[in-house]
This record gives structure tokens, sequence and C-alpha cells, in this order.
């Protein structure tokens, strides 16, 4: 690793202590004490649990070539996923990229269709057409994984559009990596969504890297949320380690956006553990900030916090961690067995028209 | 003396040597310097040539493939890589707008000399936005050259003639053939754009392939010789201009032909190819022309459809004995 590259790991790095500095001064007052409902605290570990697991579990069986194709796992960034969904409705929608797993089964997607579908099984979330990057259930009021970089920003724009076209309240959660804040497709959303006052709710998911290459290194503003201030939109930087964090700002964005204000962005920094996708060794960073990351871990972290502040026992949290061992077991075995979809199925979803005339000599 | 290369090491020399002999040559792309491409076709090029010719890019193709119009206009050779040519979507205002159109709306006064290359095609499960062929797309644009080919030795001959063309050209490369192997020659030697290469000679059947789908297309000509048919391949290599001449000259002497092609059939190269051999050589063909594409639908993700979706070698056989009214 050049010593561009250490100096620029560092400097993310400080970008995120400056966060959780912030952070400490203003929740040291109720660190200690559990600011909200057990159910609260026990779903956050849940969900994130549920993606922890599924994840690893989904590593493996690439490992075993059951799952193939670019694979870009959740791990580390599940407070993310945990700390949106408590503040937002089921009504409402979601777009992300293609690092989704975690959005989908936080949206409530079964991690047996899921898993089923990073397998390419018939009985996957979309029918193992998708793969790992494209989940998509219109149930869940989730529009999707999108696999091109910033592709999904004007698009979670536009359902944000036909929300306010029809009158209802409903939000859209648009969510990015860092990479594609540097599209251009952001700054025409931006500006469009705050002259409309849409109801978006924008959200970079910053993890340091696009791909292999740090936020640093891809322009002279490092802090995200900045970038909404040349269109007047609210921005803020969130911890992305700790869901409560997320869940207050995205609680506080929500009702912005549902007082017909317009679009709130939120620059949440986190952190993913694996490299970019199953295929990149991930050598542009250390170890030790890695480390650093997971003693920081959302998963412990919450599990401590249940358990030093009595909100729930070991025996529940154990039980927690059985279901979930036993739910991504059953997903997988579930994956396994079903079958893969009939050569016939390439010519379903291509067009609505039944009798659509295609070549096929 | 020749030694064996593999494609992405063949690119690499290509720009390697152009980049040597010519100071105004300079890379540009995502991933292209400190993570050594993400392919690594680009691999050890930052040591060499430094951060001022060797440019790691955000995630922003348009912006770039921008600049490096305006930088071609202003003097400069530029190569813009794409990850894959399924991005470029993005910078297709560029490469069609601009590149392709500057020295036409300048009235000769701008010229445009850039490369844009990347891989195009599927490779693997790979899904609907990862897995598309752009070569019909691009050869389409006039202004343009598209160049589509993974014989290593060609593709760095190739590339050394498209970094020194004065128009703008779009190579396409393939994800899954970084690693292919082949002969490369030792020394300077340059491919011209626009020539087809027989790659084997045969009398009965002449097969037209490019990029990914020569090695399919050379499988089945191996299993047709078994069967006593003698195919004639041709890998076109370059799109755009289209060497009509090697393919009607092979179907003069065959008077059969197949165009295997991975992109979809309509308005793509295969029909191209068809019209060209109905054009100039009616008179000699004993069958219809008839094609292996990859089907007429977007490529899920399942094994199962990515199978019934690509053209392969029994497809190909299927539809060469078809033409030669054998039953399969």
């Amino acid at each position: 690793m050049s010593d561009t590259l250490i100096e620029t790991a560092i400097n993310h790095h400080q970008l995120m202590d400056t966060v959780t500095e912030n952070k400490k001064k203003t929740a040291k007052k109720k660190a200690d004490k559990p600011a909200y409902s057990k159910e609260m605290y026990l779903s956050w570990y849940e969900l994130m649990l549920r993606i922890r697991r599924f994840e690893e579990r989904a590593l493996m069986m690439y490992g075993q070539q059951k799952i193939r194709g670019f694979c870009h796992v959740y791990i580390g960034q599940e407070a993310v996923a945990a700390g949106i969904e408590s503040a937002i409705r089921r009504e409402d929608a979601i777009v992300t990229a293609y690092r989704q797993h975690g959005t989908a089964l936080g949206r409530g997607c079964s991690s047996r269709e899921c898993m089923a579908e990073l397998f390419g099984k018939a009985t996957g979330i979309v029918k193992g057409k998708g793969g790992s990057m494209h989940f998509f259930s219109a149930e869940h009021r989730y529009f999707g994984g999108n696999g091109i970089v910033g592709a999904q920003i004007p698009i979670g724009t536009g359902i944000a559009f036909a929300e306010k076209y029809k009158g209802t309240d409903n939000l859209c959660v648009t969510m990015f990596g860092d990479g594609a804040a540097r599209q251009g497709s952001l700054h025409e959303s931006f500006n469009m969504a705050m002259n409309w006052k849409l109801p978006v709710l924008y959200i970079v998911e910053n993890n340091g890297y696009a791909m292999g290459t740090s936020v640093k290194r891809t322009s002279n503003v490092v802090e995200l949320y900045k970038l909404g201030a040349s269109y007047d939109i609210p921005s803020e930087a969130v911890d992305g380690m700790n869901p409560e964090a997320v869940h207050e700002a995205v609680s506080r964005a929500a009702e912005f956006i549902r007082a017909g204000k317009g679009p709130y962005f939120l620059e949440i920094r986190t952190y993913r553990y694996k490299g970019h996708s199953v295929s990149d060794p991930a050598k542009y960073r250390t170890k030790e900030e890695v480390q650093e990351y997971q003693e920081r871990d959302p998963v412990k972290m919450t599990e401590r916090k249940i358990l030093d502040n009595n909100i729930a026992t070991e025996q529940e949290i154990r039980a927690i961690q059985e279901k979930i061992k036993e739910e991504i077991l059953d997903a997988v075995n579930f994956a396994e067995e079903s079958p893969y979809p009939d050569p016939a199925e390439l010519w379903n979803d291509n067009y609505l028209q039944p009798d659509y005339p295609y070549i096929r000599d | 003396m020749a030694r064996k290369l593999a494609l992405r090491d063949a690119l690499r020399e290509a720009m390697i040597e152009e980049m040597r002999r010519d100071d105004t040559v300079f890379l540009m792309g995502e991933e292209v310097a400190e993570y050594d491409g993400a392919y690594k076709v680009s691999k050890g090029m930052l040591d060499e040539f430094g951060p001022r010719r060797i440019i790691d890019t955000p995630i922003a193709e348009l912006g770039f493939a921008g600049i490096g119009v305006g930088a071609a206009m202003n003097g400069l050779r530029p190569i813009v890589e794409f990850m894959t040519w399924n991005f470029a979507v993005l910078a297709f205002d560029q490469i069609v707008n601009n590149a392709a159109k500057t020295l036409s709306q300048s009235a000769g006064q701008f010229k445009c000399p850039i490369v844009f290359r990347g891989p195009s095609g599927s490779a693997g499960q790979l899904a609907q936005q990862h897995s598309q062929t752009f070569e019909s797309w691009m050869a389409n644009v006039p202004g343009l050259k598209v160049i589509s080919c993974v014989d290593p030795a060609d593709a760095k001959g190739l590339l050394k003639s498209a970094i020194r063309d004065d128009d703008p050209v779009c190579m396409m490369e393939s994800e899954l053939l970084y690693g292919f192997e082949g002969e490369v020659p030792e020394g300077e030697y340059l491919v011209p754009i626009g020539q087809a290469a027989v790659r084997r000679e045969g009398m009965d059947i002449t097969l037209v392939s490019f990029n990914k789908m020569m090695i399919p297309t050379l499988e089945a000509a191996d299993q047709l010789a078994k069967e006593g048919i003698s195919a004639e391949v041709i890998d076109l290599r370059t799109i755009r201009p289209l060497d009509y001449k090697t393919i009607v000259d092979s179907v003069k002497k065959t008077n059969r032909l197949v165009v295997i092609d991975e992109s979809w059939p309509l308005a793509g190269v295969s029909a191209e190819v068809a019209y060209g051999v109905q054009k100039y050589a009616f008179d000699y063909l004993d069958a219809p022309v008839t094609r292996v594409n990859s089907a007429d639908t977007s490529l899920p993700y399942a094994p199962t459809l990515v199978d019934a979706y690509l053209p392969n070698a029994d497809k190909i056989v299927k539809a060469a004995k078809e033409v030669m009214y054998i039953r399969y």
C-alpha cells in the first residue's frame, strides 16, 4: 500500500472520529440510559443479527460456488438499515444500489426468498432473475437494488415525485454509496427535488471507499453532507455504526419531509468490513483500520447496551441468536432445495404484451 | 519470435509502448492507477508513468469521458477506460454527440483522437445491467470506429493503431477473456483497423464471429470437422468499418454463411453482415444466411437462463447444419 493510501485511510478515520466525538458530546447525558423501548432495542438487534448471519452465510455459499456473479455484502453497515426502518413507515419506499441484501431484509423481505435469489432459484425474490444486485419487492415497497452507480438517485427522486403527485404523505428513502456522490445524477436530482420540494430522503452510506478509491481521492469535499448545501437541502452527518443515531436522524428528516418542506440529506458514516465485492482483496486499507471499526461493531455494541442496561436478559438475547441461526440455515436449505428457473422463463418478463413477436431464430 | 501473453497483458503492452513513444497519450478511468485496474489491465502503469499520465477518476463516466473529448480536441491522445461498457452508457452523450461529431461540426478544424476501451458482453451470472454488448450501438454512429477483439496479438496491434488513429475509436474487450492467452509477436507491430482475419480455412461453410464468441465458433468448427464439414472461420476484429470483402470472398467460396454474434438480433452486427452478403454475393448463396445471437431478451441471473440465452457451440453446429440442409 502506498503512503497516499495510508494517509487517506487515516483521514477517513479522522472524519469518523469527528462524528463520534460530536455524538459523544450530545449523547453523553443519555448514553448510559436507554432512550427507547425494549422492543425497539431488540428489533434493532434482531434485524442487524439477521443481516450479519445472512451475509456471513452468503459469503460461505459463494465460496462453495452456490452463489455466482458479483456479490457485495453489507457486513459492518447493518445499523444503517436498522435505524432507517425503525424511523420510517412500511408504506414509505426505498431504493438503493447493489450492496442491498441488508436493505431488503430490513424492508421485511424474507431470508428464504433473498437467499434463494442469491442461489438463482425460481423461488427467489425475483424468480432467480436478478441475483445479488437486483432484489425487488413491490409488496415491501422496495424499488430495488440498482447495479449502475448513481442510477437510483433520480429514480428515487421520481418515486418521491409520484407520492407527492398522488397526494400521499409517504416519502422515498433514496440510498447510495459515497462513490455515487460524484455522479452527475446526484446533482441534477438534488436540484429538482429541492426546487419541487419532493418528499425524498437522500442517504449516502459513506463507507469510506468507492471500490478501491477512498472518498478523499475523489473530491475536495470529503464531508459529503455538505453537498446538500449547494441546493439548500438540510443535511447532516450521522454515526452509522449506531442504530440509535441513525434512527434519530432519520426520524428528524422524515418529520421534516412529511411536513411538505422538501428533501433532506443524511450522510451516514459507516464501514464495510469486507472488500467491495467478493473478488476485492481490499489492499487499499490497513488491517488496523478494519479492526478499529470492528471494535465499534453495531451488532456487538447494541448487544452490550442491551445487557449492560438490563433492557433484556441474556436468555432473551440467546433466544434471538438461536432464532436467527435457525432462520438462516432454513433459508439456505430452502435455497438449496428449490429448483432453478425453467429455461423457458427467459421469455417472460421482457414485455407485458403477451404475444410480443420475439426474434427466435 | 513470439511468446504467450494473456489478453490483459497484451493490451497493457500496447498502452505502455504507445505512452513511451508519445507523451500526449495518457490513461484515465475508474481504478486504473492505484488499484492497478479493475481487471488489472493497467497493472504497474502508475509506477512507470506516474499520476500525471495514469489518472484515477471518481465514478463519473459522463464527466471523465467529456474531459477526454476536450483533451483530445486540445492536442492530447487520451485512452479512457470504462470498467465495463455497461457503465459507459452514462458517457454515451459525450461519445456519440461529441467525440463522433467533433470533426464534422467543426468542418475539420478540430479532431478527436481518443480511445474509449473496456470490456463488453456477458461475463457469467452478472444479470441484466452488467451483461450487454455494445458493438452494434457504437458501430451505428458515423465518426466512430469500433474494434471488438479478444485475440491477444490482434488486440495489442489494434489498440496501438487505435491510439495512433486521429479519429475516435471504441475498443470492446472481454471481462471473461482478460486471462485468455495467445501468441504475441515480440517487437513493434500494428494491426490495421478495418480488416477481418481468417482464423481457419474451410470449403463448406463460412462462420463469421468476433470477440468472445470466437471461442464457441472455433469449437463448433472443430465439431463440424469431425463430421466431415469444413468450416471457414472469420474473426471480424473490427466492426466499424466492417470488412465486407473478406466475408464476401469467403462466401463466394463456401456459398453458405452463419453469423455468430453475442449482440441481440434486431438491428445488430449479424443483421449488417447478412445484408452485406445478400447484397454482394447474392448469386453465390446456396442457402439463406442464418445467425446465432443471444436471445431477444434481457439476460437474467440464474444459470439455466444464462445457458438458454447465450450462443454456444451446439447452437452454432445446429445452425450450420440447417444452412447445409443436414438433419440435426
